[in-house]
C-alpha cells in the first residue's frame, strides 16, 4: 500500500551530537541513523565529525573509524571493502550505494547516512532482507535444464556468454530494489529490480532450458508489470547495471512468445 | 535469532530522503497529470453540455468557463496535462521496445518530455485563442 510518510515508531529524533576531534583541521560532518532494538526508543540521528587526515578515503572507512575510535555500538554490514560481497549497501546522500566503493571526497558538505530505505530495520544500517533474499529464491536462480547432462559440462559459444554482460556482475546487495518505490508500495507482490534482472539473467542464458516456465512465473500484473520505468534502480546500482532495461527485455521476451 | 525483536522493527525512511531526480518526477508528473486530466473531463462535459442546451444556454455557461482570469490559467493547465501525459505515453512506447533505457537516454528524454510538453501547450494554447 502506498504510504507517504512514516509510521508513528518509524518517526526519526534528534539524537546525540559527538564532540569534535580536537586539534584537527580537516574535519567532516556525518549524520548518522541510528536504532537500537533494545531500548524501546525511536529511531534517531547521530552526529559524529572525523579528522579527514587520519581517515580512509571511503564511506566505509569513515564508518569504521567511528566503530573504533568513537562509538562501538554503531552498527552496520561490511565484508569485502572492495564492492563484490554487496554487504554495506546503505542510503549515503540520498542514493543507494556500496559504502566501501564509494568516495567520501566526491561528497559535498555533511554525509547522511541511512539504511536502505523502505525496509524494516535490525538495528541501526542493518535492514531485514528477508523478503529481498526470498524473491531472489523464487525466481530460480539456477542453470535449469531438461535435456541428460552432457558428459563433461553444458558448452557455450562466446558470442551466448557475451549476453550475460552487464547481468553476471549483479552482487545482489538490494541497493535498487530499495531504491525503487513501485518496490515501496507493492514489495510484498512486486518482485523489485535485483530479482527481476536475475530473471532475464537465466532466461537469455543459452544453456538454460526454462525460459518458458520463468516466464509464465513473472507474468503477473505485479511481479513484473508493477515497474514504472522510474529508473531509479538504474540510477543508484553501485557496480553500473541496468535492472531496469532487463525488465523491459523480459516484457519483450513475454511478448514475442505470444506473436 | 529467536531473542531478536522482530515486532516493533521501524521502517527505514524512504521518500523523505531519497534524492529526487529527473527521470523521478518526469514519471509522477504522468500519474499526476492522468489524475488531473480525470478531474478535467468535467469540465470538457460542462462545455459539451452546454452546447447542447442551446444557443443562450451556451453564452451563459462560457462566461463561466472562459470568460474570466481562472479559467484561462485551467484551461492552459489542462492542454499541458493532455499534452505531457501524451508524451509521457510515447516515451513509454519508446521504452516498452526495451531502447533509450540506458540513463542518459532516458534523462534526455525525461527533460524532453517535460520542456517538450510546455512548448506543445504554448502552442496549442496560442492556436486555440486565434481560433
Amino acid at each position: 500500500m502506498v504510504q507517504f510518510t512514516l509510521p508513528k515508531n518509524s518517526k526519526i529524533k534528534v539524537g546525540k551530537t559527538w564532540p569534535k576531534p580536537e586539534g584537527a583541521t580537516n574535519v567532516r560532518k556525518f549524520v548518522i541513523y541510528r536504532w537500537n532494538p533494545d531500548d524501546g526508543q525511536n529511531p534517531r540521528l547521530d552526529t559524529y565529525f572525523l579528522d579527514m587526515d587520519k581517515c580512509g578515503p571511503m564511506i566505509l572507512d569513515a564508518l569504521i573509524k567511528i566503530k573504533n575510535e568513537l562509538d562501538p555500538t554503531l552498527t552496520f554490514r561490511r565484508s569485502c571493502r572492495e564492492g563484490i560481497c554487496g554487504s554495506c549497501a546503505m542510503n549515503i546522500n540520498g542514493i543507494n550505494k556500496l559504502a566501501c566503493i564509494w568516495g567520501i571526497n566526491d561528497q559535498k558538505g555533511d554525509i547522511k547516512i541511512y539504511p536502505l530505505p523502505h525496509m524494516p530495520v535490525v538495528k541501526d544500517l542493518v535492514p531485514d532482507l528477508t523478503l529481498f533474499y526470498a524473491q531472489h529464491a523464487s525466481i530460480m536462480p539456477w542453470l535449469e535444464t531438461k535435456t541428460p547432462a552432457p558428459e563433461k559440462e553444458w558448452l557455450q559459444s562466446p558470442e551466448d556468454r557475451a549476453k550475460l554482460d552487464g547481468l553476471y556482475e549483479c552482487v545482489l546487495c538490494a541497493s535498487c530494489t530499495a531504491s525503487c518505490p513501485a518496490y515501496w508500495w507493492n514489495g510484498d507482490r512486486y518482485l523489485g529490480p535485483a530479482a527481476l534482472l536475475h530473471a532475464y539473467r537465466w532466461m537469455i542464458d543459452s544453456r538454460d532450458e526454462a525460459t518458458g516456465e520463468r516466464l509464465d512465473d513473472v507474468e503477473d500484473p505485479y511481479k513484473l508489470y508493477r515497474c514504472h520505468v522510474i529508473m531509479n534502480c538504474t540510477q543508484t546500482c553501485p557496480k553500473g547495471l541496468n535492472p531496469g532495461k532487463a525488465i523491459a527485455e523480459i516484457r519483450l521476451l513475454a511478448q514475442e512468445r505470444l506473436l | 535469532m529467536a531473542d531478536v525483536n522482530q515486532g516493533n522493527r521501524p521502517l527505514s525512511p524512504h521518500l523523505q530522503i531519497y534524492r529526487t531526480h529527473i527521470l523521478m518526477v518526469s514519471s509522477i508528473l504522468i500519474r499526476i497529470t492522468g489524475n488531473g486530466l480525470t478531474v478535467g473531463i468535467v469540465l470538457v462535459l460542462w462545455w459539451l453540455l452546454a452546447a447542447a442546451a442551446g444557443p443562450e444556454a451556451y453564452a451563459a455557461n462560457m462566461e463561466w468557463l472562459t470568460g474570466w482570469w481562472l479559467a484561462y490559467i485551467v484551461w492552459f493547465g489542462l492542454i499541458w496535462a493532455l499534452s505531457y501525459h501524451m508524451l509521457g505515453g510515447i516515451r513509454h512506447i519508446i521504452w516498452d521496445e526495451a531502447v533509450g533505457l540506458d540513463l542518459k537516454t532516458a534523462e534526455k528524454l525525461g527533460w524532453a518530455i517535460v520542456i517538450g510538453s510546455g512548448a506543445l501547450a504554448v502552442v496549442i494554447s496560442i492556436f486555440m485563442l486565434i481560433l
